[in-house]
């Protein structure tokens, strides 16, 4: 029997290969919320938590540098502000076309496929900035809290 | 009663028994591993006999629809058979490691 003292947490085959074998299937239905958020329960916000919880997983199961392996910190930041751009983009958009902020109606002029359409579309861009956000700053939030805000080495 | 019914009618009395068995086991048994092992037991093998049980039972009146939700639902049962016991298996290894000592014998049961 191997010593307990010499095992760390974290450092383990049954762990790690479940979390091999669910991190993909977790990304794919944080897409799936994220998708069908306008005509079923979901939404950007449930979706991209079940994202940022596949890349926690990641870090949880390996370490913090196998989880910034797939996605940098750098890429972080990117999705993080491209998100809100994408949220605040197609409101603005939309209020730049002559409607009020938010109202996707109003963008019927930019792309011609009728204002009950873009209702629908507009609702999803939203959704998809909503869901890029939440994602990279639940990882942001992990990463930052587990190492102390030095996001080098944490669990 | 057709045969699913009568097959997701076991599948969800079974699961209720091993739901039941593990409800006792945690608050019968003497300490923290012992009252995790019942806790694993209902978490994934009585869990997933009753989402079984459900996606027969939902299957009912045949159609594409029904058969959708019933996929996800083996899928959910699926999943749930993978991530249930791994995560019993973190818990407990992190009781291990942080020195919870193992229940014996000649003790009394631990509150």
């Amino acid at each position: 029997m191997r010593d307990i003292n010499e095992h760390t947490p974290g450092e383990d085959l049954i762990i790690k290969t479940a979390v091999r074998l669910m991190v993909p299937f977790a990304q794919l239905f944080g897409l799936y919320v994220i998708v069908h958020g306008h005509y079923s329960p979901g939404g950007g916000f449930q979706g991209g938590v079940i994202l940022g919880a596949a890349f926690i997983m990641l870090a949880l199961a390996f370490d913090m540098k196998t989880s910034q392996q797939y996605m940098t910190i750098r890429v972080n930041t990117v999705f993080n502000n491209l998100g809100a751009a994408i949220f605040v983009g197609v409101g603005a958009l939309s209020a730049i076309f002559g409607g009020l902020f938010l109202d996707y109606s109003a963008l019927d002029k930019l792309i011609p496929m009728g204002s009950v359409e873009w209702r629908s579309f507009g609702i999803f861009l939203v959704e998809v900035g909503v869901g890029f956000t939440v994602m990279s700053i639940m990882v942001l939030l992990y990463w930052n809290l587990s190492s102390g805000g030095a996001m080098d080495e944490g669990l | 009663m057709t045969i699913l019914s009568i097959l997701a009618t076991i599948l969800i009395l079974l699961g209720l028994f091993f739901f039941f068995a593990g409800t006792v086991g945690i608050l019968r048994l003497p300490d923290f591993y012992t009252r995790l092992h019942a806790a694993g037991k209902c978490d994934s093998l009585a869990a997933m006999l009753m989402i079984c049980g459900i996606a027969i039972y939902n299957l009912q009146p045949f159609s594409f629809a029904a058969l959708l939700i019933s996929l996800k639902l083996f899928l959910v049962a699926a999943f749930v058979f993978i991530a249930s016991p791994t995560a019993t298996h973190a818990i407990t290894e992190a009781a291990l490691v942080l020195g919870v000592k193992p229940w014996k014998r000649t003790e009394k049961k631990r509150p």
